[in-house]
C-alpha cells in the first residue's frame, strides 16, 4: 500500500504510485476531504487506452461530482471494483483501499514532470489550502 | 480531478463563524457568507438530525419587519396567502409572487402583533426581496425594516430538539408551543424568539437572537446536547434533509420562472382574496391547468441526478431536474423535477440525462421521507 510520500501528484489532485511498468492511481486525501462523503464512483471498464488528461472516471459525493483525469498515459489494467459497492473507501483510505485504477504506463518519462508529495504540499499551501 | 471552484467575492461572516472554525467546519462561500458546509461529514450529520438532533447556523437568512396602518393590506397584496388572518404568533409558509404568479422568493411569514409582521427570506434573495417590497409599498402606509444584519438564527432540529430546548428556555413552556407558532422568552438567559419551524422534516425550533447573544446560545445548546449525540450540522446536511422532506429550495425548485401552481404549492393561495400580485395569472393557470408540474422521483439506475440535468419522457427531452442528491436516510438517489403534467403520474418511468448517460428513474410520492409519528406518552 503506497504512502503519500511515495506517490507523485497532479495539480488536479490525482496521485500515481509506480510499480515497475504499471502505476496505481487514486485521489489525494485533500481531494476526498474537499468532496465530502463519496457515494458513487464510476471508473468505466478496464482495457481502455488513455492519454494524460483524458477522463478516467467520475466520483460523486453528496454535494458534488468530480471528474477524475488520467494522470499518465497508458492502458487501464484494472479498476477498483470494490468501490462500486463501497465508494466510502475513497474517503476512508484514499491511498490504500480507495485506489481507483491500475494503468500500464506507455511512457515512464511522463512521471518526470510530476510533483512529489513535498512539492504537492507546497503547491497546496501556495493555493491557500 | 476537477470540481466546483470557489469564487473570490467580498464576503460576510455570521456571529457564529469563529464557533464553526473551532469545530473544524469546512467553510464555503454561500449567498455572500462564509458558511459551514460540513463538520464531521454530510451523511453523519444528516443521520444525526434524523435520529437525534443537529444544530445549524442559518444566520445568513434575511429578516424583515413590516408594520404600520397599511401592514395588513400590504402583506395580503405581496403574497398569495391571507397573512392578515393569521392569529398573533402564528406562522405561515408563503411566497412573494410576481404578477406572473412566479416566485420572487418563498418566505416564512410571522404575524407578530397588530399590524406587525416579520418575513424570513432566503439569504441569496434578501436584497432583491427588500427592494421588491419597497417598490410595491407605495400607497400602503407601511414601514419596512431590514433586520437581517443584526439578527442571528439558529435552527435546532431533530427528535430530541424540543426536549433539549425546554430546560434552557425561560418565560414559556417550550414543549407547549404548537407547530408553526412563535414564542418569546429567553434561551440560556438571553432574549430569544422561538419558532416551531424548520427545513429538515423534523421537529424543532428556529431561534432568533441578537448577534451578540448567538454564540452563548449556540454553546448552551451544543453543551446540552453533547451527551445525547447532538452535533453541529452544515449546509450540506441541511440540503439533503430538506430534499428528503421535498421542501423547495429557491434557485433550484422554485424561481421567478416557475409559478406557485407548477410547484404544487397551491395551498399558499387564498383564492378568495380579491387582490394580490399574480392573482390573474394564477387564476388563468388554475382554470387551464399548469402545463408542467413538480414531481418527486427515485433514480433506479447507477448514478445521481443533479440540478439542471434533462429529464426524458418516452425518450424525448421534456423537463429538467430541479434538485437531486443521494438521500442518506433512504439509501437511494432521489430528486425533484419539472415534467409535463401529463407525465407526472405516480409510477411514471422517466430517464435522466446524467452527463450523457441515460439513467432510469420513476415518479414517486413526496415527501420522500416522513418522520415517524411520535409515540403518545401516558
Amino acid at each position: 500500500m503506497p504512502r503519500p510520500e511515495d506517490c507523485l501528484f497532479t495539480k488536479t489532485h490525482e496521485w500515481v504510485y509506480r510499480e515497475g511498468d504499471e502505476a496505481l492511481i487514486g485521489i489525494s486525501d485533500f481531494a476526498q476531504q474537499e468532496l465530502g462523503d463519496i457515494v458513487y464512483v464510476n471508473l468505466g471498464e478496464a482495457g481502455r487506452s488513455l492519454k494524460t488528461g483524458d477522463q478516467l472516471g467520475e466520483i460523486e459525493s453528496v454535494k458534488a461530482v468530480a471528474e477524475v483525469y488520467a494522470p499518465v498515459s497508458g492502458s487501464v489494467v484494472a479498476v477498483n471494483a470494490a468501490l462500486a459497492d463501497s465508494p466510502e473507501k475513497v474517503n476512508k483510505d484514499p491511498y490504500g483501499d480507495g485506489w481507483l485504477a491500475r494503468i500500464k504506463l506507455s511512457s515512464l518519462g511522463e512521471l518526470d514532470g510530476m510533483m512529489n508529495f513535498a512539492a504537492y504540499s507546497k503547491h497546496m499551501a501556495d493555493e491557500g489550502h | 480531478m476537477a470540481g466546483d471552484a470557489a469564487g473570490n467575492v467580498p464576503i460576510k461572516r455570521t456571529p457564529l463563524y469563529e464557533k464553526h472554525r473551532a469545530l473544524g467546519a469546512k467553510i464555503v462561500p454561500f449567498a455572500g457568507y462564509e458558511m459551514p458546509v460540513r463538520y464531521a461529514g454530510d451523511i453523519e450529520e444528516h443521520l444525526a438530525v434524523r435520529q437525534r438532533a443537529g444544530l445549524f447556523d442559518v444566520s445568513h437568512m434575511g429578516e424583515f419587519e413590516i408594520r404600520g396602518p397599511g401592514a395588513d393590506a400590504f402583506v395580503d397584496f405581496v403574497s398569495p396567502s391571507r397573512l392578515s388572518a393569521l392569529p398573533y404568533g402564528k406562522i405561515a409558509y408563503s411566497g412573494l409572487t410576481t404578477d406572473q404568479g412566479t416566485f420572487v422568493d418563498d418566505i416564512l411569514a410571522y404575524h407578530l402583533g397588530e399590524r406587525h409582521y416579520m418575513f424570513v427570506v432566503n439569504a441569496s434573495n434578501k436584497d432583491k426581496d427588500f427592494a421588491w417590497l419597497r417598490s410595491h409599498a407605495a400607497g400602503f402606509d407601511v414601514q419596512l425594516d431590514d433586520l437581517s444584519d443584526e439578527t442571528a438564527l439558529i435552527a435546532f432540529q431533530g427528535p430530541l430538539a424540543r426536549g433539549l430546548v425546554a430546560p434552557l428556555a425561560e418565560g414559556f413552556d417550550a414543549l407547549a408551543v404548537p407547530y408553526y407558532h412563535l414564542a418569546e422568552g429567553r434561551l440560556a438567559g438571553r432574549p430569544a424568539r422561538f419558532s416551531r419551524t424548520g427545513y429538515t422534516g423534523e421537529q424543532g425550533f428556529e431561534i432568533f437572537l441578537s448577534n451578540a447573544d448567538a454564540p452563548h446560545a449556540w454553546d448552551a445548546l451544543l453543551e446540552a446536547g453533547a451527551a445525547h449525540g447532538v452535533v453541529p450540522a452544515g449546509l450540506g446536511a441541511r440540503d439533503t434533509l430538506r430534499l428528503e422532506a421535498a421542501l423547495p429550495l429557491y434557485g433550484n425548485d422554485i424561481d421567478d420562472t416557475i409559478t406557485v401552481l407548477e410547484a404544487g404549492l397551491d395551498f399558499i393561495v387564498d383564492w378568495d382574496k380579491e387582490r394580490f400580485l399574480g392573482r390573474e395569472a394564477l387564476l388563468a393557470q388554475r382554470s387551464a391547468g399548469p402545463a408542467r408540474r413538480r414531481v418527486g422521483f427515485e433514480v433506479r439506475g447507477p448514478g445521481i441526478a443533479r440540478h439542471g440535468q434533462a429529464v426524458l419522457v418516452d425518450g424525448q427531452p421534456a423537463g429538467f431536474v430541479a434538485s437531486g442528491s443521494i438521500a442518506p436516510a433512504l439509501g437511494k438517489a432521489i430528486g425533484m423535477a419539472y415534467v409535463p403534467a401529463t407525465a407526472g403520474g405516480l409510477g411514471r418511468e422517466l430517464e435522466i440525462d446524467v452527463r450523457g448517460r441515460r439513467v432510469p428513474a420513476v415518479v414517486v410520492e413526496m415527501p420522500f421521507y416522513r418522520r415517524p409519528k411520535a409515540k403518545k406518552s401516558a
